[in-house]
């Protein structure tokens, strides 16, 4: 194509080879750039093929409505609800802890800071989110299991309340960047033109740049939903794992990922139990599918609605 | 009157948003030191020789971490190897290949979508997948094929970003020159968009360094006597020592445990803060 004919043969040759060595390096490259999709759809086909054999023996809705979680008696009992509702009560109180702290940290940096905080700011949310999960878990359980403990004065401190904040904090970095991005995404026109008709800061903040961000804002809110649900390492060290239906968040519960982590080492391989548990993590990540899918068409349409 | 107080009245509502959200800043900030301080303090008394040069003894309670160190940098190599090449590939594809249409979309919403799977179904798709339809049993080739379906998501995601700064100038220059597009990749975009991509790897390869959940059933194990020698060995790994110690040692040494933790956390903050300063400087070498 880029080489001229010419009479040498041997020329010839070596571009015929190198076309060739290029077809198959362009086949490669196309086969990494479906990677993406390969992998996602073989973890959706291994964990619904692997959890087959626990719709048939169990019963997809026995599973999803039952509340008792005995999968080791016989025959056991796969009622998977308290450990939804384990997660759930652990979500809540994370998105009671990231949300407005995040959300108003995000203003601070974005609307209200110089250059110089901003700079400190992002480093050291950096930082908290390198920090590996199994760190914090460390900590709550040296810090916070006492502190719940004595703070309301029960017979144990690990409960949904001690991993939901740890779970929040854990959060934080991602609702912050989000967020910041999303109040930084509108454009400054808007800003001017409310200053312009007299309002504050503030009244700018939040009649004007809050609600033109408030679709980035609420899929800043959706990811660390994602995130606090799938979280493992730190709900496993902090909530206690009890697998019954919790009546308040000040009990222990065991969450849908601390259950696979726990559960999964013990069990015989192909067996029920074994199916069973990859048909949590099938219902863990068809969740995390949803939200993930819900906060992209959302970023996806706030970055067309400012795009000019 | 009415006006005056109004007036008086938005000035108070801005000092006090500027107060309340400086304040909520300022409890993230004091979040992240305590964390930092609180792991220095704890952990910085473990830290001596017998520490880095020792295997731990008495089921961890005594001794050093040395093999725990060792499991954890076989894994992130063997992961690095996995996944550079595939992630600069899949860049490569994004950036420079790939047609405007609903495919590519959808590998976008794919990846992006990769990255919001929570860490343990990782690691049920690697017990399925690798440990036992490929036949690798829990070794460190599993859990590093793993973690490279993990870290995959950032390493395209670097690459294409840092493809996307090259000019175009750069390119057409050297397909001007006869250089085929491949020749043009190889020689001219990705060496100029180096820094950006090994950066963007680096920081991947750090978090994945301290994940647990993924590697808790392709290959981490509590307690090995000797040093992993090949791929298909399993392997000790940082962040699941403090997993494990914490749950399952009754009278955990805590001043080893927090050792274990301050040097998961130091390596990995080191590691990252040095590859973004890295970057930094090169990017000030470089104007397009």
């Amino acid at each position: 194509m880029t080489t001229p004919p010419t009479h040498s043969g041997r020329r010839l040759g070596r571009t015929t080879t190198r076309r060739a060595a290029e077809a198959v390096v362009r086949a490669i490259i196309y086969l990494c750039g479906w990677m993406a999709i390969i992998i996602l759809a073989a973890i959706a086909v291994f964990l619904m093929w692997n959890s087959f054999r626990a719709v048939n023996e169990a019963g997809l809705f026995t599973m999803l409505s039952g509340t008792a979680w005995y999968p080791t008696s016989s025959p056991g009992k796969f009622g998977m609800l308290p450990l939804i509702v384990g997660s759930l009560f652990v979500t809540g109180v994370a998105l009671a802890v990231c949300v407005p702290v995040g959300v108003a940290a995000a203003v601070f940096i974005s609307e209200f800071s110089g250059r110089l905080v901003k700079e400190v700011m992002k480093s050291i949310i950096e930082f908290m989110a390198a920090v590996p999960s199994v760190v914090y878990g460390l900590i709550g359980v040296a810090v916070l299991i006492p502190f719940v403990k004595d703070a309301f004065s029960l017979t144990s401190g690990m409960t949904a309340v001690t991993g939901g904040i740890v779970l929040g904090i854990m959060s934080i970095p991602t609702v912050i960047s989000i967020s910041e991005d999303a109040l930084h995404a509108v454009p400054e026109e808007l800003r001017q033109g409310s200053a312009a008709l007299g309002n504050t800061r503030w009244q700018t903040t939040f009649k004007v740049t809050l609600p033109a961000a408030s679709s980035g804002i609420f899929a800043a809110v959706m990811l660390g939903l994602g995130r606090a649900i799938g979280e493992t390492m730190a709900v496993l060290m902090l909530t206690g794992n009890a697998a019954v239906m919790p009546a308040s968040v000040f009990e222990s519960v065991r969450t849908m990922t601390g259950t696979i982590a726990a559960e999964m080492g013990e069990v015989v391989q192909g067996g029920l139990h074994y199916s069973v548990l990859f048909a949590v993590g099938l219902v863990l990540f068809t969740i995390t599918f949803g939200i993930n899918l819900v906060a992209d068409l959302v970023l996806e349409r706030q970055r067309k609605r400012w795009r000019r | 009157m009415s006006r005056s107080s109004r007036t008086k009245q938005a000035r108070t509502a801005e000092a006090t948003a500027k107060v309340v959200t400086g304040a909520i800043a300022l409890s993230v900030v004091a979040v992240a030191v305590f964390v930092f301080v609180y792991i220095v303090y704890n952990g910085i008394g473990a830290l001596d020789w017998t520490f880095f040069s020792e295997v731990p003894r008495d089921r961890g309670r005594e001794g050093g971490i040395l093999p725990i160190i060792v499991g954890t940098l076989y894994l992130i190599g063997a992961t690095a190897g996995l996944t550079l090449p595939i992630g600069v590939l899949a860049g490569v594809y994004l950036a420079e290949y790939a047609p405007r249409n609903f495919t590519t979309r959808a590998i976008r919403l794919a990846i992006t979508n990769m990255a919001g799977v929570p860490s343990i179904v990782y690691g049920l798709f690697g017990l399925a997948a690798f440990v036992l339809l490929a036949g690798f049993g829990r070794s460190i080739i599993a859990a590093a094929l793993t973690l490279t379906c993990m870290t995959l998501p950032v390493v395209i995601t670097a690459t294409e970003e840092a493809l996307r700064q090259i000019p175009q100038d750069l390119r057409q220059a050297s397909l001007a020159l006869g250089a085929t597009r491949l020749r043009t990749i190889y020689k001219v975009v990705l060496p100029a968009a180096a820094p950006g991509i090994i950066t963007g790897a680096i920081l991947g390869l750090a978090r994945a360094a301290g994940e647990t959940a993924p590697i808790l059933f392709t290959g981490a194990v509590f307690q090995m006597r000797r040093l992993p020698d090949g791929p298909s060995s399993q392997f000790m790994a940082l962040p699941y020592h403090i997993y494990a110690q914490v749950t399952s040692v009754p009278d955990w040494n805590r001043e080893l445990v927090w050792g274990t933790a301050l040097v998961l956390v130091a390596g990995v903050s080191i590691v990252s803060v040095m590859a973004a300063w890295w970057r930094s400087v090169q990017r000030r070498k470089v104007k397009w």
